[in-house]
């Protein structure tokens, strides 16, 4: 495991501004400067190839899903990007490299905790510290020192406005995180990674273990979100993606299919194993 | 009407026969540990109950429990056998004009084990504290941060070996480290012993820590720690991935997350089962009788002229004082008093630890959940 204590701590990678599309794009494709950049990337777990050559520029401000069968390898994509894959002892990466706010994130020079602050990111299954609701949103700004009593008020109040869960959970902040609904949990979960305020949210199968009410409060709240964050969505639902995703890549054993926007995907793929995932002929 | 045949009519067969006989032999085989153990508890108890217990108020042996050990004194007097212990022995012969009064005697046979239990009460708490700090961090080291690989494979089977390794070679091993060779820092160098210089003047003189409480802790500690270290890996494995992910997620460091959001839901665990592991050690002869135990010691452990002498010295202890009266002194009608008085407080001494350790997790596993 790489020791994230050892490496040089670093200012973390200031956000570029973002620069006003049309001005450098004509491409109807490409409306927004791409956030993340993942270029010819091969990724192992031990000597068993994950991802093949993968080549993908997410754009900003925009929610962009991940679909394909189990172990296509787009769960292990996402973690590629907050390097939560450094956890693993046996992950290397062979080749390529991923480049956030145009930065690539292995530089030696890159802090993985000032990246991580950056790139938030919402786990499968909900996991609220078992602290009360106040202490989870506020536990990654206690990790950097911050203690001071009316920031903290006001980021609570923040984050829990910004993942709509302000209002069902304001009277009950000092209990515990884990007596709330399988939703508001995965809900505070998403207020505790925004109160980091990074600019990139992951969400890994968020919404796979809710009923379908909380799962459309999850995805409205995507909806909501995507105008301050940049959001990636591994997700199994294909209608999921179909209704909250402005693009979609398609993986399949490793390897990226096919990346367009969303209805392109959905009515006219250009490729024969998409449209055969897209129509359930496999998957 | 003709009720059909049963046809799951009771047959004997092979099966059933051995099945029988292998439920009985299970069951049999449970009882007899149970006969066992109550035999060896009830009958502790009831001699040495004998000891620490008495009919007239209040109804515990309270010097028993307080009193040095001393030499049993027996004479006859105007025709009565006469019972004391040293002392009143020594004030009986002052009140009579001093002249000797023939009498047989009986070393360790009156008095009582207060020192003892002190001694053993301090070896436990230290050795603890030096097992849990030892064990927890290494368990946090293997869990958490090692690379699994060969290298972290070999360093748990050493460990599991460690528990293999017999009392007495604990004990040994104690003495040859700790009472003959661990060095002191001191600011001159001793010509007899192998001597290090380490600047400023002062030298690590490699005279050993001599007989003490520390070389006692120590040994006990090592002789602990393969418990130690297998519980709290237990433990930590025992928190969910999510906790880790999830605070890791948000920036922290791998110290930050083990320390806020693994180490606090581990830590009962941790304690119950490492206490448990510790009282057990605890209860070993071998390890302390080459490193800290003394047969004998008029003052108590904190009877010291400095501090610093609190750990430098030799202390009695109640296994090694059941192992002295039972088989170092000349058996007689009065040694067996001690014997099982002493086996049945160390017996409920053991027990305490376990039940506080017990109490601890069942308070604690209600204030951590997930």
């Amino acid at each position: 495991m790489k020791d994230t204590l050892s490496e040089p701590r670093m200012k973390p990678p200031e956000p570029t501004p973002v620069p006003q599309a049309a001005t450098l794009l004509n491409s109807e494709e490409a409306v927004q400067p791409s956030m993340i950049e993942v270029e010819n990337l091969d990724f192992y777990y031990g000597d068993a190839k994950a991802l093949h050559d993968i080549n993908i520029k997410i754009p900003s401000h925009q929610v962009t899903a991940f679909i394909g069968p189990s172990g296509c390898g787009k769960s292990t994509l996402l973690r590629c990007f907050n390097r939560m894959n450094d956890m693993v002892d046996i992950a290397t990466i062979g080749r390529g490299n991923i480049r956030i706010h145009g930065i690539d994130i292995h530089r030696p020079d890159v802090d993985v905790i000032a990246l991580r602050r950056q790139v938030g990111m919402v786990f499968q299954k909900s996991n609220p510290f078992p602290k009360s609701i106040y202490e989870n949103i506020t536990y990654g700004l206690q990790i950097q020192g911050i203690n001071d009593r009316k920031k903290l008020d006001e980021v609570v109040e923040k984050s829990l406005r910004g993942a709509a869960l302000w209002d069902e959970v304001k009277d009950r902040l000092h209990t515990s995180g884990l007596g709330l609904s399988g939703g508001q949990q995965q809900r505070l979960c998403i207020a505790r990674a925004i109160a980091v305020e990074p600019s990139i949210i992951l969400m890994d199968e968020p919404c796979s273990a809710l009923d379908p009410i909380a799962t459309s409060k999850v995805e409205e709240l995507i909806q909501q979100l995507k105008g301050k964050y940049t959001i990636v969505i591994v997700t199994h639902n294909m209608q999921q993606a179909g209704r909250c995703s402005d693009q979609t890549a398609f993986f399949y054993l490793g390897k990226l299919i096919e990346f367009a926007k969303t209805e392109k995907i959905f009515t006219n793929p250009a490729q024969k194993q998409t449209e055969d995932y897209i129509t359930g002929r496999f998957g | 009407m003709h009720a059909p045949a049963n046809p799951f009519v009771h047959q004997p067969s092979a099966a059933r026969a051995i099945e029988r006989v292998a439920f009985g032999l299970f069951r049999s085989a449970t009882y007899f540990v149970l006969i066992c153990a109550t035999f060896i508890f009830g009958y502790i108890f009831y001699k040495g109950s004998h000891t620490v217990f008495q009919l007239k108020p209040p109804f515990i042996n309270v010097p028993f429990l307080t009193q040095p050990p001393e030499t049993l004194y027996v004479f006859e007097e105007g025709g009565k056998k006469v019972e004391m212990g040293d002392r009143e022995f020594r004030a009986y012969k002052e009140k009579n004009g001093g002249k000797d009064i023939p009498a047989e005697n009986y070393v360790y046979c009156a008095g009582g084990i207060g020192p003892c239990i002190v001694g053993t009460v301090f070896l436990v708490i230290g050795s603890m504290f030096i097992a849990l700090f030892i064990g927890i961090s290494s368990a946090i080291y293997l869990n958490e941060y090692s690379k699994q690989g060969r290298f972290v494979h070999f360093l748990r089977l050493a460990i599991l070996n460690l528990a293999g390794v017999p009392s007495i070679v604990f004990g040994l091993f104690g003495m040859g480290m700790f009472v003959l060779f661990m060095p002191f820092l001191q600011n001159f160098s001793n010509p007899a012993v192998p001597s290090l210089p380490v600047g400023f003047g002062y030298y690590l003189n490699f005279s050993g820590w001599g007989v003490c409480l520390l070389s006692g802790w120590f040994t006990l500690a090592f002789m602990a720690l393969p418990v130690v270290i297998t519980a709290s890996e237990e433990s930590l494995k025992a928190v969910p991935r999510g906790f880790r992910e999830g605070s890791m997620a948000l920036g922290a460091t791998k110290w930050q997350a083990i320390r806020t959001n693994v180490l606090p839901y581990a830590l009962p665990g941790m304690l119950t089962s490492s206490i448990l592991g510790i009282a057990r050690v605890a209860g070993e002869t071998a390890p302390i009788m080459f490193t800290a135990a003394y047969v004998f010691r008029d003052k108590l452990p904190w009877q010291v002229e400095h501090p610093v002498d609190v750990l430098f010295q030799g202390v009695m202890a109640l296994p090694y004082h059941i192992y002295v009266v039972s088989m170092k002194i000349p058996q007689n009608e009065y040694t067996e008093r001690v014997q099982y008085g002493a086996a049945f407080v160390f017996l409920v001494l053991v027990m305490l630890i376990a039940l506080t350790s017990i109490f601890l997790r069942i308070k604690m596993r209600n204030r951590y959940r997930w």
